[in-house]
């Protein structure tokens, strides 16, 4: 049995990950802004199977009330050994464009309380000599595109870091997971028209255990998407800059 | 593309499809009428709101709680009846009642009162729903069951999702010592002799079904009985299913395949005794996903009735018409339902002998068939299933449905379908 630790636990694709590890019998906390929807859920993986389910009520925002948190799921679980950070937002880039407040809020959404929360649990993790950090980035934060840059400057900060805490920490055999999804099909984009490049969370979350159980350092989820990133990373910049991606 | 049901036969799409996740959220404000959308596995358009509003309920789809002792399970109504069984038969429980497929909601299965091979002993879905919620367009939640709400508790249960959302149910599994079902096969010829195994098959047995070949001269099949196995065998393995990737523009099922098959099928090494997994005993479609897209792009028709034992020679009647002509099915199911009263105003089953056959959709030749069918079950005193209709008149449906007065009094004044405004609104 692990003690897993999922940050942003009422997200799609954190849930559908929930499941698969309920369903396998291991201890859970879950951590998200809304209690309701936490408690729901809870109920459900136990039912499912989970070994334990406990909730913890907090905005991932609020830096202050993140070592609290950790307590909660530590003194609960009776330890970590999995930390999944899955929390975010889709900003409305266009509304980003203008508003210098908007762009921030997106940034700490999606970077800088990422950036937090990894700094302690890497800091748990070194202190204990073990454990697994997974955190959800995105293929958005591996080039910068019009159509959503604020989002994937935050993604982009996060990949960056992770690579640099993985770096650190890889001597003591602590793995540092980059998990970068591509298009998924979630309240978060349900206002997308979907076509074939489209993924269901379940998908995703197989994925996720799969890359947490191989000990793997960055993976895309499908993993198709490590060749169109590819691509995209590879077109010269003066061509770039030019097109409407 | 437009959602289809089942039988993907050419509908009108829906104005607006909205996400359902949250059982605690109050229905969406919308200009047009609202129906719930499970899984789309009913054949014709009991699931379809042209022009209006569906709710999706897939994704309202968490267990609540599971009372180990007694079995008793509450979940959310958008959660389907294969979670329920991989998740439970592992632990020795076993759902009260199972339909052909595996992959319906647990709302849909209660709003089309579904029925399985084992109606003779436990009677319809329905019986076994202890309670549910339902939540109608006033805002109200009613809880209902048998003792609470009673009246609409019956217009709910087959009342084909007009009654409101249903948002959880609370259902008694039952216990199983495995997965394995042990299985007796019997080939029969003529009718006289499917009536005679029948009646001892279930006299000894929890589930019976057969197969018949619909094309023969005299009806012939396989009659197919079964029980849960009291010894646990190997691990219920599904696999993966196979599929069928995309609909090819025309039917593949045609009279010489369908000659073809079912002469195979009659005639193939049949082991008379044997234990199997329940996913193909039960569900044996379930594994090839998408089987509905063989029938082409114009879509095909169920066509399911059940006519009382005393209609016996209704049922001569019926084979010889589908016989004579040249349009039928591989899929041709006898099944015998029994005396347990189901509980619903519109539920289907009654004590009888019902059959279920799919036909290409061929237009007016297609329907023509169905009119002459209509003809003789109407005459004998029998009704079609509304969950695979997509065509039987509104006069048809009043006479063989007589509870139609008083469930009209349940009908939520926002809820609506294809099937309703086509048939009864």
């Amino acid at each position: 049995m692990h003690r897993i630790l999922i940050i942003g636990a009422t997200s799609a694709i954190a849930e559908a990950t929930a499941r698969l590890w309920a369903a396998r019998g291991e201890a859970l906390f879950l951590v998200g802004r809304n209690t309701a929807r936490l408690d729901a859920i809870a109920a459900d993986l136990r039912v499912r199977g989970a070994a334990s389910v406990g909730c913890f009520a907090m905005d991932a925002c609020d830096t202050p009330a993140h070592a609290a948190m950790l307590e909660a799921a530590e003194s609960a679980m009776g330890g970590l050994d999995v930390a999944l950070i899955a929390h975010g937002s889709l900003p409305d880039q266009k509304a980003c464009e203008s508003s210098v407040e908007k762009a921030l809020h997106e940034i700490d959404i999606n970077g800088l309380s990422v950036v937090a929360l990894a700094t302690r649990l890497g800091e748990k993790f070194a202190a204990q000599g073990r454990g697994s950090l997974a955190v959800i980035g995105s293929v958005a934060g591996d080039r910068g595109r019009q159509s959503n840059y604020v989002y994937g400057a935050a993604k982009g900060m996060v990949s960056l870091f992770l690579q640099g805490l993985r770096n650190r920490l890889a001597k003591q055999g602590i793995q540092v997971l980059t998990i970068k999804p591509g298009f998924v099909d979630t309240p978060m984009t349900a206002t997308f028209s979907k076509g074939a490049l489209w993924a269901k969370p379940e998908a995703i979350a197989q994925g996720i255990v799969r890359a947490i159980d191989r000990n793997k350092d960055e993976v895309y989820l499908p993993a198709f998407w490590w060749l169109i990133m590819t691509i995209i990373r590879h077109v010269p910049e003066r061509i770039f800059k030019r097109l409407s991606l | 593309m437009a959602l289809q049901a089942w039988g993907q036969l050419p509908a009108a799409p829906a104005a607006q499809e909205l996400r359902w996740a949250d059982r605690d959220a109050d229905l969406p404000e919308t200009g047009s009428s609202l129906l719930a959308y499970g899984n789309g596995r009913s054949y014709g358009d009991v699931c379809l709101n042209s022009g209006a509003t569906l709710l999706h309920t897939r994704s309202m789809d968490r267990f609540i709680d599971f009372d180990e002792a007694s079995g008793t399970l509450i979940c959310e109504a958008g959660v389907l009846l294969a979670d329920i069984l991989a998740l439970f038969v592992p632990r020795g429980w076993f759902l009260p009642v199972t339909p052909g497929t595996r992959f319906v909601t647990l709302g849909g299965a209660i709003a089309n009162d579904v029925h399985g091979k084992n109606h003779h002993a436990a009677g319809s879905f329905g019986r076994h729903i202890r309670r549910f919620e339902l939540l109608r367009s006033d805002g109200e939640r009613r809880v209902c069951s048998p003792a609470e709400n009673p009246e609409l508790f019956a217009a709910t249960v087959g009342g084909l999702g007009l009654t409101g959302l249903i948002t959880w149910v609370e259902i008694s599994l039952k216990p199983v010592a495995g997965p394995m079902i042990s299985v007796e096969n019997t080939r029969f010829n003529g009718l006289d002799e499917f009536f005679a195994i029948n009646a001892a098959a279930e006299a000894a047995h929890e589930y019976t079904v057969a197969w018949i070949d619909c094309l023969a001269a005299k009806p012939r099949g396989i009659f197919v009985a079964g029980d849960h196995a009291t010894a646990d065998g190997r691990c219920a393995e599904t696999g993966k299913p196979l599929g069928i990737p995309f609909t090819p523009p025309l039917s593949l099922i045609n009279g010489v395949s369908l000659r073809a098959f079912n002469q195979a099928y009659y005639h193939r090494p049949l082991a008379a005794e044997t234990k199997m997994s329940y996913a193909p005993f039960f569900h044996p479609l379930d594994g090839v996903l998408h089987w509905n897209r063989i029938y082409g792009k114009q879509g095909f028709y169920q066509y399911q009735f059940v006519l009382p034992f005393a209609a016996r020679a209704a049922l001569d009647d019926i084979l010889r018409s589908i016989a004579s002509s040249g349009q039928g099915s591989f899929l041709a199911v006898l099944k015998t339902f029994g005396n347990l009263p189901s509980p619903g105003l519109l539920s289907f089953p009654m004590p009888g002998v019902s059959l279920a056959l799919d036909f290409p959709n061929r237009g007016a030749v297609t329907r023509a068939l169905f009119d002459r069918l209509d003809a003789i079950v109407v005459a004998a005193g029998g009704r079609l299933y509304a969950a695979k209709d997509a065509r039987m008149s509104g006069e048809f449906f009043r006479r063989s449905y007589p509870q139609i007065d008083a469930f009209m009094r349940f009908v939520d004044p926002r809820f609506s379908s294809d099937f309703a405004r086509r048939v009864f609104m």
